[in-house]
C-alpha cells in the first residue's frame, strides 16, 4: 500500500502549506516597486525603481542598519564564545545539574520574549545602568547563546572520544588537542550556529524595545513605521532588502550543514 | 613526526595546566561552564528574579508609587473581570493557533519526511527555513498589506464577487469586525502565518525517526491507511507536534506586537504588561501579567517533558 507515490491530496496539502508561507513574502517584492505612496492598493498603479535611490539617500535607515549590524556582530562573538563552552561542557560528561544548564539555556527562547526584555530592562533600572548599545548586546547575547548551543552540541556529540585520546596518545596537550582535533571538527557546525544568532539578533524587535534608549536598530525603525506609516514606500524598500539579507546566512548555514541530517529511521 | 616530538618536549606551565585539565576532568568542566553558567545566571536569572519579585509589590493607588512591602494585592488584581478576560483572551488565542498551525504544518512535515527525496528535500528545507528565519517584522508587516482595506485580499474577494461572503463572515461578532485587519480573525491568520515555521520542522523531526516498515507492517496487518495513521503514526508523530507546541503556543502567549498592529483593541497579555509597565509605570501589575506566561509555560514544558517532546527539538 505505502508505495512511494504520494497520495494527491497531500501533495495539495503540503503545496498549499508552502504557498501559504512564500506568498506573502513574494508580496513584499512587489510592492518595493510601487508607484502609490499613500496607500498599499492593490494592484500596483504602476512600477517604479525610484524609491531605491530615496531609500538609499535616507541617513536614519544607515544609522538604523549599521546599529544593527555592529550589535549583531557582537552579539554572535559573545553567544559563539559562551554557546561552544556550554556544548563541551555538556556534550563532555554527565555530571550533576547537566539538565539545569540546557534548561537555563533553552529559557530565554522558551519564554516569551517580553518576560526576557521586561526583567532585563527592570534589572536596568534597579541596578541604574543607562541604556546604551552595550544594554541591548547584553539582552541579544542572552538569546543568541541557544542558537550557536544547540548546533554546537549536536556536533560535539558526533565526535568520537577516541579521536580525542588519539591526539593526546600522540603527545599534544589539552590546547593543541583543541586546536587542532576538536576544532576542525566543530568549525562548520560553529559557523551555522553563528550566522543564525546573526540573523536572530539582527531581527530581533521584541528583548530590543525594552533594552535600547533612544537608539534605533532596523527592527526598531521598522516598527516605527508599522504603528505609524509615514514613509511607505520606504518601509517597503527596508522591507525587501531586509528579507534578502537574512535569507543569505540561512542559505549559507544550509550549505555549512548539509549531509549531516539523518536517515529515515535512523535517528537518535 | 619530528615535530610531534619538538612538541611532546613543550615544558612550562601551559603544559602542566593542560594535564591537570586532564586528570581531573571536573576542573575542566567547571571551567568550561563557568562563563555561560554566570552569565545566564546573573544577567537573565538575576533579571528574572528580580522581576518576579516586584510582582510582590503593590502600587499606591493615589500617589502612583512603589511601595515595597510584601503583598498578594497584586495578583488579586489580575483576577478581575477585565485582567481575567485579557489572560482567557491570549490562551484561547494561543490554542487556536496552535491547532491551526498543526493541521497546516502536518502534511508539509509529513510529504518533506515521507516522500522528499534529493532536490525536493532540499526545496522542502529551505521553504520552511527561509520564512522561519525572515524577518519577523517583515512577516507582520506582508499581513498588513494583504489585510488592508484596499490591499489584495479584498481584491480578491472582489475579483470573484464574493464580498457578500467577507461581509457575512466579519458581521460575525467576537471573530469579526469593521474590517480584517482590525478583527481577531486577522490576529489570527497573521500568528499562524508567523509561527507557522515553528511547527513543521519539530513534527518532520518527529516523523523522520519512524521507520517506513512500521507503517508497512501496520498495513501489512490489515489497517487502512486511515487506521495507520490514528494509531501508528499519530502517537509516534506526537512528541515532535508537542515540542512544535511549545513553540507557538509560547511565542503567541507573549507576542504584544502583531495584536497591536493587526487586530481590535482588545488587549492581550503582552499589550497588558507592555502597557502597565511603560506608560502606567505599574511595574508590580506588569510583572505579576508577565507571571501568567510563564506559569502556563511551565506546567506545559512539564507535560510535554513527560511525552518525550524534548528528544524531538
Amino acid at each position: 500500500m505505502h508505495s512511494d507515490r504520494a497520495p494527491t491530496g497531500l501533495k495539495i496539502a503540503a503545496a498549499a502549506g508552502l504557498a501559504f508561507m512564500h506568498l506573502p513574502l513574494l508580496l513584499i517584492f512587489i510592492y518595493a516597486f510601487t508607484t502609490e505612496e499613500k496607500s498599499y492598493q492593490w494592484p500596483p498603479p504602476g512600477l517604479t525603481l525610484k524609491w531605491f535611490a530615496v531609500t538609499w539617500g535616507r541617513a536614519d535607515v544607515w544609522e538604523a542598519l549599521s546599529l544593527s549590524l555592529r550589535v549583531a556582530a557582537i552579539s554572535t562573538a559573545i553567544a559563539l564564545l559562551l554557546g561552544t563552552l556550554c556544548a563541551a561542557a555538556v556534550s563532555r560528561s554527565k555530571f550533576f545539574g547537566r539538565e539545569t544548564i540546557s534548561l537555563m539555556v533553552i529559557l530565554p527562547i522558551a519564554l516569551p520574549g517580553i518576560i526576557t526584555g521586561i526583567s532585563l530592562r527592570s534589572a536596568f533600572n534597579l541596578a541604574d545602568i543607562p541604556f546604551s548599545f552595550w544594554t541591548i548586546v547584553l539582552g541579544h547575547a542572552t538569546f543568541c547563546v541557544v542558537v550557536v548551543y544547540n548546533n554546537a552540541v549536536a556536533r560535539f556529540r558526533r565526535i568520537s572520544g577516541s579521536l580525542v585520546e588519539a591526539s593526546l596518545d600522540l603527545g599534544a596537550d589539552s590546547f593543541q588537542t583543541f586546536r587542532y582535533v576538536i576544532l576542525p571538527n566543530i568549525a562548520t557546525a560553529l559557523l551555522a550556529g553563528g550566522m543564525l544568532a546573526f540573523a536572530l539578533s539582527f531581527d530581533e524587535v521584541i528583548v530590543t524595545t525594552f533594552t535600547a534608549g533612544q537608539q534605533q536598530t532596523l527592527p526598531i525603525w521598522m516598527l516605527e513605521e508599522l504603528v505609524r506609516p509615514r514613509q511607505r514606500p520606504v518601509t517597503n524598500v527596508v522591507a525587501m532588502v531586509v528579507v534578502l539579507v537574512t535569507f543569505l546566512p540561512i542559505l549559507g548555514a544550509y550549505y555549512l550543514t548539509r549531509g549531516t541530517e539523518n536517515v529515515a529511521g535512523q535517528g537518535k | 613526526m619530528s615535530d610531534a616530538v619538538v612538541e611532546t618536549g613543550r615544558k612550562g606551565w601551559l603544559t602542566a595546566f593542560s594535564d591537570t585539565l586532564w586528570r581531573k576532568p571536573r576542573l575542566l568542566i567547571f571551567l568550561l561552564l563557568a562563563p555561560p553558567a554566570l552569565w545566564l545566571g546573573i544577567i537573565y536569572l538575576g533579571s528574572l528574579f528580580a522581576l518576579l519579585a516586584q510582582s510582590f509589590f503593590s502600587i499606591d493607588e493615589f500617589s502612583g508609587v512603589i511601595v515595597y512591602e510584601f503583598t498578594l494585592k497584586t495578583y488579586r488584581e489580575l483576577f478581575t473581570p477585565a485582567n481575567f478576560d485579557i489572560i482567557i483572551r491570549t490562551v484561547v488565542m494561543a490554542a487556536a493557533v496552535t491547532l491551526a498551525s498543526v493541521a497546516i504544518s502536518f502534511p508539509i512535515a509529513y510529504y518533506a519526511a515521507r516522500y522528499a527525496r534529493g532536490k525536493w528535500k532540499a526545496v522542502f528545507y529551505l521553504g520552511v527555513m527561509l520564512p522561519l528565519w525572515s524577518s519577523y517584522l517583515v512577516k507582520v508587516y506582508s499581513w498588513k498589506l494583504i489585510l488592508a482595506k484596499e490591499g489584495i485580499l479584498n481584491w480578491l474577494f472582489e475579483a470573484l464577487h464574493l464580498t457578500w461572503l467577507l461581509d457575512a463572515y466579519l458581521a460575525i461578532p467576537v471573530i469579526g469586525g469593521n474590517s480584517l485587519s482590525v478583527s481577531w480573525t486577522g490576529t489570527f491568520l497573521v500568528f499562524v502565518y508567523v509561527w507557522l515555521p515553528f511547527m513543521v520542522l519539530p513534527i518532520q523531526a518527529a516523523l523522520e525517526r519512524i521507520p517506513a516498515s512500521m507503517l508497512e507492517a501496520s498495513g501489512d496487518l490489515g489497517a487502512t491507511p486511515a487506521q495507520s495513521f490514528r494509531h501508528v503514526l499519530l502517537p509516534l508523530a506526537l512528541p515532535g507536534v508537542i515540542a512544535g507546541s511549545i513553540f507557538t503556543f509560547s511565542l503567541t502567549l507573549g507576542d504584544y506586537i502583531i495584536p497591536q498592529i493587526v487586530g481590535s483593541s482588545r488587549r492581550f497579555i503582552g499589550q497588558a504588561v507592555y502597557a502597565y509597565q511603560g506608560t502606567a509605570g505599574n511595574i508590580p501589575l506588569a510583572a505579576a501579567f508577565a507571571v501568567v506566561p510563564i506559569v502556563i509555560m511551565g506546567v506545559y514544558l512539564w507535560i510535554a517533558k513527560r511525552k518525550g517532546a524534548f528528544d524531538a527539538l
